[in-house]
């Protein structure tokens, strides 16, 4: 479950050229320092479980047959660098985005097949989408609430808690227009809290949030996980998924280059040195003698 | 460093056509309509060749100064409809600010509008080529005037920047110039008249015009042409001040403006104003309609079309004015219909990408298209009333009370039921969350004009028998077919209305994210 291989042929039927980390994409053994798991699964059904997905946007292909098993409970991360196919990942998982192969299940529940009944599973967080931001952040998260068919008053009191707990009480009544940056993601994951899903995706969390706002956020999830639910966030912040994380996927080029937990990932190494080294693209630090001439 | 940054102009304006085939044959369409004023101008002036001396004056002074006008206002009204050359983003490239103001300049020249002046301002060339000296005078005159038009335009527009990136001034703004822009039919017509009054009024006008650095550039040529060589050396020292005067104030504007960014200002407000959302029930349809009901009056993009409203029966009671002919304010009632149920055609346009959250919340098309089509209702329906009945106070003429009551219920109903099909399905191009309703939408404008023009075609298909009972009523005289709309009417369009609102929901709920990923193309 913890061990991925990457296709024999991806769903659009390219294969990739050897990368430096010694990764190819017709390889079908596992990875060097990923072991299968040993013992029996927590809960057999994954929180998601993601097979085959590819997407193609025109020419580009941006997802390329991932397949993948979040294991309910887990705190899941999902690294890559810019232009991986983080977001088009999540965003197929979470039903936002038709993917043109493969499926994803939440809790086993298909997500393109009975997307309603999903989505009452999933609270999403997504980077690079607006919000209605003309409403106050108290509406705002009242609405993605009601929204959701839930009680009032349950609305109302989970609200006032949840802007408390992300420092938002302040501002509650401010447009959500005039929030900064960190603030909008604050209010965006409160959004994604209201109705206490079991499973919370979260695309770029801790973006432009402060470290105090952001160590809360991670109480908050922590605490989450610890009760039976699961996270998974994507990130390029290495340290932050080596620390929070029990368990990482690496995508690259469309493409799992890795998954498991932290420890069989990173196999002794830090998380960056093996991130770096399964994603290749380092450039040797020759050259730019330049640099040192001012 | 110059040549840099207008081809850097000229790139983005490439790669933005290069986005989608639509983008390419909306610039194509925005062009040609253009070229096609550009030329009426232009073959104007080549024909004022030949025309009296004092009335070519006129009319170039006139125009000219009527574009440095337009260049100055036009800007701040769209919240600076070019800014892919933004100076903001060459702070830190620390380009010497002569040949950054010379690039900016030049580039404001690559457009259509710089095109399309640059064009009639040549032609001024033509009228003025009554002999070598006067036709040199007028190139001259040319340059100045455009590069008049384009200067002033990027002072007004780097003046405002500052102002205009507050939140608020942006929407006051938005809303205030909407008023005498939508006035602007009647103003006019009442300019014309006092025009006509008095013939010598335009010459005088341009005669005073001419001595000002509005109107100094474009009357060189004529000067030259008279004879006049005095006031014309007069006359381009003026244009050649005002031109320096003003690159002057946009160099201090421009060097404040890169060392103070826009700050957004702002009071923090505590918790406990629900709004609406406190006030309708608290369901997802409820909810729908309590967010949509918040962004009429809270986005400037929607509460100014509610601006136009009350502006209808003026414009349609002056245009009735003049004719002498009240009969025709009986039109307030459907048309109003049609343009507030047509309001809500693009809904989900306007959402833009936050359109997500219907989608990740397993909001049900029904849910949603029921709550944005009551939010509309809620007050469209006394509007329509209202509109629909206060004519007959004025005209008396009550026997056509019921058949016009009828066409615009079944209007607003049809109307809405349409619109929340359409809304659903097709996705237009509109100014983004936060940007003026003046402002260019991104996007393609050909798909935009046939999802338009389409959808009012079947609107009209729709409403037809409405409105055959109001015609035949007129042939006939008798009151029977009217009696038989206003029932048939509200009937009929209730009908259609529920009709739209389960298929635009059945759509919604098959093509979601077919509908996200149209909208995330123009973000």
């Amino acid at each position: 479950m913890l061990v991925t291989r990457s296709l024999r042929k991806s769903p659009f039927g390219t294969t990739l050229p050897a990368r430096p980390g010694g990764y190819a994409g017709t390889m079908t053994e596992p990875q060097p320092g990923i072991r299968p798991p040993a013992g029996p699964r927590p809960h057999p059904v994954p929180a998601l479980a993601i097979r085959g997905l590819a997407k193609r946007f025109g020419g580009k292909i941006a997802v390329d047959g991932i397949s993948l098993d979040v294991p309910a409970g887990s705190f899941y991360g999902i690294v890559g660098p810019n232009g991986a196919g983080k977001t088009t990942t999540l965003s197929m998982a979470t039903g936002l985005l038709r993917p043109d192969f493969g499926t994803a299940l939440v809790h086993g529940v298909d997500v393109w097949a009975r997307p309603l009944e999903a989505t009452k599973l999933m609270g999403i967080l997504t980077d690079g989408v607006r919000l209605f931001d003309r409403l106050t952040g108290e509406q705002l998260v009242s609405y993605a609430g009601l929204l959701r068919g839930m009680d009032k008053d349950v609305v109302s009191a989970r609200v006032a808690e949840l802007l408390a707990a992300l420092d938002l009480s302040a501002d509650a009544g401010t447009l959500v227009v005039d929030y900064s940056a960190g603030m909008t993601k604050k209010i965006a994951l409160a959004s994604a809290l209201i109705h206490a899903p079991r499973l919370l995706v979260l695309d770029e969390p801790f973006e432009s949030v402060d470290p105090v706002s952001a160590a809360n956020i991670r109480d908050i999830l922590d605490r989450y996980v610890e009760s039976g639910g699961t996270v998974i966030v994507s990130s390029h912040v290495m340290d932050l998924v080596q620390r929070m994380c029990d368990h990482v996927a690496v995508v690259a080029g469309g493409r799992l280059l890795a998954a498991g937990t932290v420890e069989e990932v990173r196999a002794g190494a830090s998380l960056e040195d093996r991130f770096v080294q399964l994603v290749g693209g380092r450039s040797r630090t020759e050259g730019l003698e330049w640099l040192r001439t001012f | 460093m110059v040549a840099h940054l207008l081809r850097l102009k000229w790139t983005l304006l490439r790669n933005s056509l290069r986005r989608s085939p639509w983008q390419l044959l909306g610039l194509i369409i925005g062009g040609l309509y253009a070229l096609g004023i550009a030329g009426f101008f232009c073959v104007a002036l080549v024909l004022l060749r030949t025309a009296d001396l004092e009335l070519a004056r006129t009319v170039v002074v006139l125009g000219g100064s009527a574009a440095l006008l337009g260049w100055g206002t036009v800007p701040v009204i769209a919240s600076s409809a070019d800014m892919t050359l933004d100076p903001a983003r060459f702070t830190t490239a620390a380009v010497p600010t002569p040949q950054l103001l010379t690039g900016l300049a030049l580039g404001g020249l690559i457009g259509i509008p710089g095109i399309a002046t640059t064009l009639v301002a040549l032609a001024t060339v033509v009228t003025w080529s009554r002999g070598a000296p006067a036709a040199a005078a007028a190139v001259a005159g040319a340059g100045l005037g455009v590069l008049m038009c384009i200067v002033l335009s990027k002072v007004v527009t780097t003046a405002t920047a500052g102002l205009a990136s507050s939140r608020r001034f942006k929407d006051v703004s938005a809303l205030a110039f909407m008023v005498p822009l939508m006035l602007m039919g009647p103003i006019v017509a009442f300019v014309a008249q006092g025009a006509a009054g008095s013939a010598g009024f335009l010459t005088e006008l341009a005669g005073i015009l001419a001595w000002t650095p509005a109107g100094a550039a474009w009357s060189i040529g004529a000067d030259t042409a008279a004879g006049q060589y005095g006031p014309a050396v007069l006359k381009l020292l003026i244009a050649t001040a005002s031109l320096a005067g003003l690159a002057w104030c946009w160099k201090m504007l421009l060097e404040h403006a890169l060392v103070t960014p826009p700050f957004t200002a702002g009071g923090r407000k505590r918790a406990g104003r629900m709004g609406l959302f406190g006030v309708l029930p608290a369901t997802p349809t409820g909810a729908i309609t309590a967010r949509a009901l918040t962004y009429w009056i809270r986005d400037p993009r929607y509460s100014g079309s509610l601006v136009v409203i009350p502006l209808l029966p003026v414009l349609l009671f002056f245009q009735a004015s003049q004719t002498g002919d009240y009969g025709v304010l009986a039109v307030i009632g459907p048309l109003a219909a049609f343009l507030l149920a047509w309001s809500i055609s693009a809904d989900v346009s306007y959402d833009n990408t936050a359109f997500a959250l219907h989608l990740a919340s397993g909001v049900r098309g029904i849910q949603d298209r029921l709550g944005r089509a009551l939010a509309c209702l809620s007050f469209a329906f006394p509007i329509v009333l209202v509109f629909s009945v206060g004519p007959f106070f004025v005209t008396g003429e009550w026997e056509w009370l019921p058949a016009l009551l009828g066409l615009s219920l079944g209007v607003l109903f049809t109307g809405l039921g349409l619109a929340s099909v359409i809304s659903a399905r097709y996705t237009v191009a509109v100014p983004l969350p936060g940007d003026s309703p003046f402002k260019k939408p991104p996007g393609n404008v050909a798909q935009t004009m046939a999802v338009q023009f389409g959808g009012m075609g079947v609107l009209l298909v729709l409403v037809l028998p409405e409105a055959a009972l109001v015609v035949a009523q007129s042939v006939t005289g008798s009151m029977v077919p009217g009696w038989i709309n206003l029932v048939l009417g509200p009937a009929l369009g209730l009908l259609l209305f529920a009709i739209g609102v389960r298929l635009g929901g059945k759509w919604l709920d098959a093509r979601g994210p077919e509908l996200l990923a149209q909208l995330s193309v123009n973000r």
